[in-house]
């Protein structure tokens, strides 16, 4: 896991970086309007890095060791049950579609919305159904 | 129904655990959380969406090819362009890469059964799907489809100067596909952390993978900001919101903003992925090991660190952007992208290199490649991009980038996985020819619009007079456009001919590296019965050829006692690829 943590620790720390060096740059009174919008994306950059970055690295320092980080581990070592996954689902394409039809409606007006929201209902009861008989997101 | 995905432990008889009695027909398609099922829809679905936009650019050059032509209307032509752009960079390039093989290989290549989230995979697909058809519905409303370009600039792209239910449908469209973008990046991200085969540590995993890694990052912090600047447009357009309009206290140069701090990273994007593909191809076809593993994905990570800091060179002649802060940003690109050309010679040099066509679209893909990223260290010049910008220089510029990696590279990688994901070969001859008749017709095409720039004409016009002097140079390209055309058809009916008169493919017809070869041809569901382990990058290559492993090659450089036939085979850079 820590190699994982690194390379978002790594991801954060550039925009720490270059979001400083780019408000600094950008004090002169000429740009002072315009650099605020990047200074603040590029702290979002360090922002969205810094979260999993940090929850991976003090995951890594509580879990067992896992074979995939063991440069030795043979494959018996990692044999057995990986997860539970859905083997087919139609929730997915029902959410899609719901996920259409509402985004349409800023498009053709409220009315396909309604069918939107209501396939979206179906879809959620659906996944959430199926989850409790077991499956992965 | 759901099943158990177990991991195989060293042999598991072919059967495996329980399927085969699911859905069938359509209801398989649409209801499939298959990884693999998931892939070949993303694959199918963006070639057929570039074969599409490839129409519309021999419209273009068509009409382009003598001057006051009138094959189009300026309207229709307006359209044309922003609809090629749109649907090449946000339906075919980035989705056949991340969505299609990414979807496909990743799973495969670091020995997992399933993407983490299969049924967000499939979700991200509808997504994809339903924006893409959204776009190209725009052509069917009243107005006709979005006509302010791919870049859709503040304030062309508002109420009052684009009207219609067109620009709304593409504004619709970017918000659903971007969603979809987004879910795939997390995917990705998630099945490399936590789904990789027993001593598959990150630094063995593949150097495709590692890019789709930062990819998924990259996608990461530039989507939502392209979801968020379409949602204010939005609103600009329907609720009298006065976000990027003057009139209102707004900034319209905010949007060129938003857009390029999604749009240069969305470059990245696009390119880093088909660089895997190149880096995957290359050592399979020189029969040594990656030349400077960890220095692959130092660039990998470098390009895009510094894809974030450089948005603002597409807004240099704006005169509101620090000039020197990304010239000199831009600049520092240049080095990363150096260090994998000299891993990628580097890789070849002083290997048995074999020419099949996926090596051939590979190196086809070095040279182009090579071309549009120094015109990019012009642009990244002020005084350059002030002469040039908004030229056909920058136009021949971003296709050569583009083009390079979307189609040479991508057409690379196709050939490359085309026997793993559909168990038959395509045909060599064929494979050749289109790849000779792309290489002939790129330079034809691209090159005359980079004199075509100098002499300064303009990007996005729809005609031009006989006393600009340009019309020669427009009909070279448009010739070279139809030798592209061509070039692609061959590729087509390269699929079909596969298709109705199958040669099948063995599980690993190239001698490949990297775990997705070690699965039979198209693999079973979740994919593998047997593991081999994992003691080096390329473990595959290390279990079909013991005496040759990359362990054993540096074993022997310690002891000073090469095998001659060792050193040919693994090849000397294999002291750079630990």
């Amino acid at each position: 896991m820590r190699n994982e943590s690194r390379l978002l620790l790594v991801v954060s720390l550039f925009g720490a970086v270059i979001g400083v060096l780019f408000w600094a740059v950008g004090l002169s009174p000429v740009y002072a309007t315009i650099t605020s919008g990047g200074t603040i994306m590029l702290g979002a950059v360090c922002l969205l890095g810094l979260l999993p970055g940090y929850y991976y690295h003090w995951w890594s320092r509580r879990m067992s060791p896992r074979s995939e980080d063991d440069p030795e581990a043979t494959p018996e070592s990692g044999a057995g049950v990986v997860g539970v996954f859905p083997g087919t689902s139609i929730w997915p394409f029902v959410l899609g579609m719901s996920a259409l039809l509402v985004c349409l409606s800023l498009v053709f007006g409220f009315w396909t919305a309604i069918f939107g929201f209501s396939l979206a209902i179906a879809a959620v009861v659906g996944v959430i159904l199926e989850s409790r008989r077991g499956g992965a997101i | 129904m759901t099943l158990l995905a177990e991991r195989p432990g060293v042999v598991q008889e072919p059967g495996g655990p329980d399927h085969g009695h699911g859905p069938t027909g359509i209801l398989r398609w649409l209801t499939s959380t298959d990884h693999k099922v998931i892939g070949k829809s993303y694959l199918i679905t963006s070639i057929v969406f570039f074969l599409f936009a490839g129409v519309m650019a021999v419209l273009m050059r068509t009409q382009l090819a003598s001057p006051d032509s009138t094959i189009v209307s300026q309207h229709t032509y307006n359209e044309l362009f922003t609809m090629h752009g749109s649907l090449m960079l946000y339906l075919f390039a980035g989705p056949f890469a991340f969505g299609g093989l990414a979807n496909y290989m990743v799973p495969l290549q670091v020995g997992a059964p399933d993407m983490a989230f299969p049924r967000l995979n499939a979700l991200s697909y509808w997504l994809y799907l339903g924006g893409g058809l959204t776009m190209i519905g725009g052509f069917l409303t009243v107005g006709g489809a979005a006509d302010f370009g791919w870049v859709a600039y503040a304030p062309l792209s508002n109420a009052v100067n684009s009207p219609g239910a067109g620009p709304d449908m593409w504004i619709v469209s970017l918000i659903l596909t971007g969603f979809s973008a987004i879910f795939t990046g997390v995917n990705i991200c998630a099945t490399v952390f936590y789904l990789r085969a027993p001593g598959m540590t990150m630094f063995r995993v593949p150097i495709f993978t590692w890019n789709m890694v930062v990819t998924g990052i990259l996608i990461l912090i530039a989507f939502p900001v392209l979801t968020a600047a379409m949602v204010m447009l939005w609103c600009d357009r329907h609720l009298g919101t006065h976000i990027y309009t003057v009139s209102g206290g707004g900034v319209p140069v905010l949007w060129q903003n938003l857009f390029w701090f999604f749009g240069h990273p969305e470059v990245y994007i696009l390119a880093l992925p088909y660089f895997g593909m190149v880096t995957e191809i290359l050592p399979v076809f020189s029969r040594k090991p990656v030349f400077g593993y960890r220095g692959m994905v130092f660039a990998t990570i470098t390009i895009g660190a510094l894809s974030t800091s450089v948005w603002a060179h597409h807004m240099f002649t704006t005169g509101v952007v620090l000039l020197p802060f990304f010239s000199l940003m831009s600049y520092m690109i240049a080095v990363p992208t150096g260090i994998k050309f000299f891993n990628w010679i580097g890789t070849m040099w002083r290997g048995s290199l074999k020419f099949d066509t996926p090596m051939l679209f590979a190196v086809g893909f070095l040279v182009v490649f090579l071309f549009g990223g120094v015109t990019g260290v012009f642009l990244a010049s002020p005084p350059i991009d002030f002469a040039t910008h908004d030229t056909y220089f920058v136009v021949a510029h971003f296709h050569e980038v583009l083009f390079g990696s979307a189609v040479f590279a991508g057409f690379a990688g196709l050939s490359y996985w085309y026997p793993k994901m559909f168990g038959r070969m395509l045909r060599e001859s064929l494979g050749k020819a289109s790849f000779w008749f792309m290489f002939v017709g790129f330079w034809v095409t691209f090159l005359p619009q980079y004199l075509l720039g100098l002499h300064g004409m303009p990007r996005r016009i729809a005609e031009y007079s006989a006393s600009t002097g340009w019309t020669t140079l427009n009909r070279v390209s448009t010739a070279g456009a139809y030798i592209l055309f061509l070039a692609v058809a061959i590729m087509v009916v390269n699929f079909y001919v596969s298709w109705r008169r199958p040669i099948h493919a063995s599980g690993n017809p190239w001698d490949g590296h990297t775990l997705e070869w070690a699965t039979t041809s198209p693999p079973p569901p979740h994919n593998f019965f047997r593991l081999p382990p994992v003691r080096s990058e390329r473990p595959l290559w290390d279990f079909n050829h013991p005496e040759h492993t990359t362990r054993a090659h540096e074993a022997e450089h310690e002891g000073g006692t090469p095998s001659r036939r060792g050193t040919r085979a693994t090849g000397g850079g294999a002291d750079g690829a630990r």
